[in-house]
């Protein structure tokens, strides 16, 4: 099911301007990916190239490649639709679409994409809320309006609502940035759950958490106000947090500057 | 500089100042009322006008200065300009509050159950008697109808112009073009309907012809409110409908259109209470009737023309040629009351359904 991802020589931008530049990682199935980095470095822009999210932006564009198991996502002939139905994402604010209830949004991206038959919704609500480790505290209230819900419980939906489609890939834009510590450690736990079926690529700028949950950690900097961000260094995770090979890398993880 | 900085904002010695009690403004309102009575009775001074000025002006100038020399500067101007905005809340809400009150005042002497149930078939118009159940049919008929075209043009042009045109010349150029058409005075669209439909197509005056510049009318009111509703729909949701592998169009149909719907329907209703009121395109499209017709289709030919509340007023109006105790007359405000209420139950109408409508949560 999981799936690999190589981008090379990857290059954003927004109308003229080069937010990132020359970005090449390889992120293996079945593993977690930390982006990490200061703020305007570029890493949610990189993160949303994954999926061509970039695109929706008005002027936004993308050079390169980004290879999905051999698949160029890029190509004349991919429909973005598809490469967004293969790689979901978690956004940083929970989001769940207000006119709905709990049940509607974990099935919207199945009923939105012309799945009908309410035995089949019904069972893959109920996994997908499971495996959000959610079913527990809403299962007596599925059609309540999901909005009601605490901030915590809300991003947990969204990401039932994100693998109610069974992606391959499942990206993650500081999913914990405006959750309290409890929801974060529920999410965190659940992440490492996720792991074995999904690969995962999650942008944070909390560097414990990269540490606790990612196996590899991509380090993105701005080396001037107005030069494109740029990605300084990729590795196993302990390595960049015991032994990084490049000075900055070590300067932001010890807290000297970001 | 220092030093006059430093006396000009000296601390103050204790948090509380002088106050004037809670009593002394309505008791120097009151006061003030009785001695203009008094001088009111006693000089040349007459007139309700004139009273009322006098006491607004007397009021706002003891109030300033009492306060001034009570509570110091800066409370005396909070209490004046309080006065000032508070005096021209009263200003604006005047015609609304005399126009509502009049109306009722003058509509309801000939309110009843038979008046909104017959038409003016056979009924002299000098006398009293007759009915605007036909004027209801056409007014509510036509606003439907244009309405039935309006609301599905104007909000798929609003999808347009948020989330397909952006900032294309085209948009720019429907949108522009959509600003203008709000502005345009009805009479306008009554003679391009007149112009194209009538004179250019051959077709005959009908409720339809009048319901087609309602429908011109009613088109740039609906496609700016339901552009202005959509723009409030964060970018976010889309997004979320989009990482979700949703296609744009099910994401508009599914997501955008139903987060909006609240103030997409009142959009709607602020259209159909724009044109439910409008008489010149109608005079000219439609013309008069007293008998009733269900058919707004029903042309020249059929002999009978749908008549509507706007033109029935006009009518009744004409007919009481300036005697305002005349039946005719006392019609016409029966009518203008019968409108301005339709109005109001759609209004609520809408509220109703914007609230079962509106995002849970």
């Amino acid at each position: 099911m999981a799936k690999r991802i190589d981008v090379s020589g990857l290059n954003c931008y927004y109308g003229k301007f080069l937010a990132v530049a020359d970005v090449s990682v390889e992120i293996e199935p079945r593993t977690v990916t930390a982006f990490i980095g200061p703020s305007g470095c570029g890493k949610s822009t990189v993160l949303r190239t994954l999926n061509r999210m970039h695109e929706v932006i008005p002027g936004a564009r993308v050079e390169g490649k980004v290879m999905l198991d051999g698949e160029d996502i890029y190509g004349s002939a991919v429909d973005p639709v598809n490469v967004r139905r293969t790689i979901g994402m978690v956004f940083q604010r929970p989001n769940p679409f207000p006119t709905m209830s709990i049940y509607d949004n974990v099935a919207a991206g199945l009923r939105l994409s012309g799945v009908r038959g309410r035995g089949q919704l019904d069972e893959v609500v109920e996994k997908s809320l499971r495996g959000a480790n959610l079913w527990n505290e809403v299962k007596d209230r599925l059609k309540k309006p999901g909005a009601g819900l605490s901030g915590g419980q809300q991003q947990r939906l969204c990401i039932a609502r994100a693998i109610a489609v069974e992606p391959q890939v499942l990206l993650m834009d500081e999913p914990c940035s405006a959750l309290d510590p409890i929801s974060t450690l529920a999410i965190e736990d659940l992440i490492g759950k996720l792991k074995e079926r999904y690969t995962i690529v999650i942008v944070t700028h909390n560097m414990q958490q990269a540490a606790r949950v990612s196996d590899r950690t991509a380090f993105f900097n701005l080396p001037a106000f107005g030069e494109p961000g740029q990605l300084v260094e990729y590795d196993d995770t302990t390595k960049i947090f015991s032994n990084p090979g490049n000075p900055k890398t070590e300067e932001y993880i010890t807290g000297r500057f970001g | 500089m220092a030093t006059t900085l430093e006396t000009s904002r000296q601390q103050p010695q204790t948090l509380a100042g002088r106050r004037l009690p809670t009593w002394s403004l309505p008791a120097l309102a009151a006061g003030i009322v009785l001695l203009s009575l008094g001088l009111f009775a006693v000089t040349g001074l007459a007139g309700v006008a004139d009273f009322v000025v006098f006491v607004l002006l007397a009021y706002l100038v003891l109030q300033t200065a009492i306060s001034f020399s009570v509570e110091g500067r800066r409370q005396a101007v909070n209490r004046l300009f309080s006065a000032f905005v508070y005096g021209c809340f009263g200003l604006a809400a005047l015609p609304l509050v005399l126009v509502l009150w009049y109306t009722v005042k003058k509509g309801l002497g000939v309110m009843s159950v038979k008046f909104l149930t017959v038409s003016m078939f056979r009924v002299n118009p000098d006398k009293p008697g007759g009915g605007i159940y036909h004027a209801i049919i056409g007014t509510v008929e036509q606003a439907l109808l244009a309405t039935l075209i309006a609301a599905p043009l104007g909000v798929l042009a609003a999808v347009y112009l948020v989330e397909y045109g952006g900032r294309r010349p085209f948009a720019r150029a429907v949108s522009f073009f959509v600003d203008v058409m709000t502005g345009v005075p009805s009479i306008v669209a009554g003679l391009f309907i007149y112009a194209f439909w009538i004179l250019a197509l051959g077709f005959q005056k009908s409720g339809f012809a009048g319901a087609l510049a309602l429908f011109i009318l009613m088109l740039p009111v609906v496609i700016r409110s339901t552009e202005e509703m959509l723009k409030l729909v964060p970018n976010e949701l889309r997004e979320a409908s989009y990482a979700l592998g949703v296609p744009k169009w099910r994401t508009i149909l599914r997501i955008v259109l139903p987060t909006a719907m609240a103030g997409i329907v009142t959009g709607i209703t602020l259209g159909v209470a724009r044109i439910m009121g409008e008489t010149a395109p109608l005079l000219l499209l439609v013309g008069t009737n007293s008998r009733i017709q269900t058919n707004p289709f029903a042309g020249q030919d059929a002999q009978r023309l749908q008549e509507a509340l706007p033109t029935y007023i006009f009518e009744q109006f004409r007919d009481a040629v300036g005697n305002p105790d005349s039946p005719a007359a006392q019609r016409a405000w029966g009518a203008a009351l019968t409108l301005i209420i339709l109005i109001m139950l759609l209004t609520g109408l809408a509220r109703l359904i914007a609230r079962f409508a509106r995002v849970r949560g």
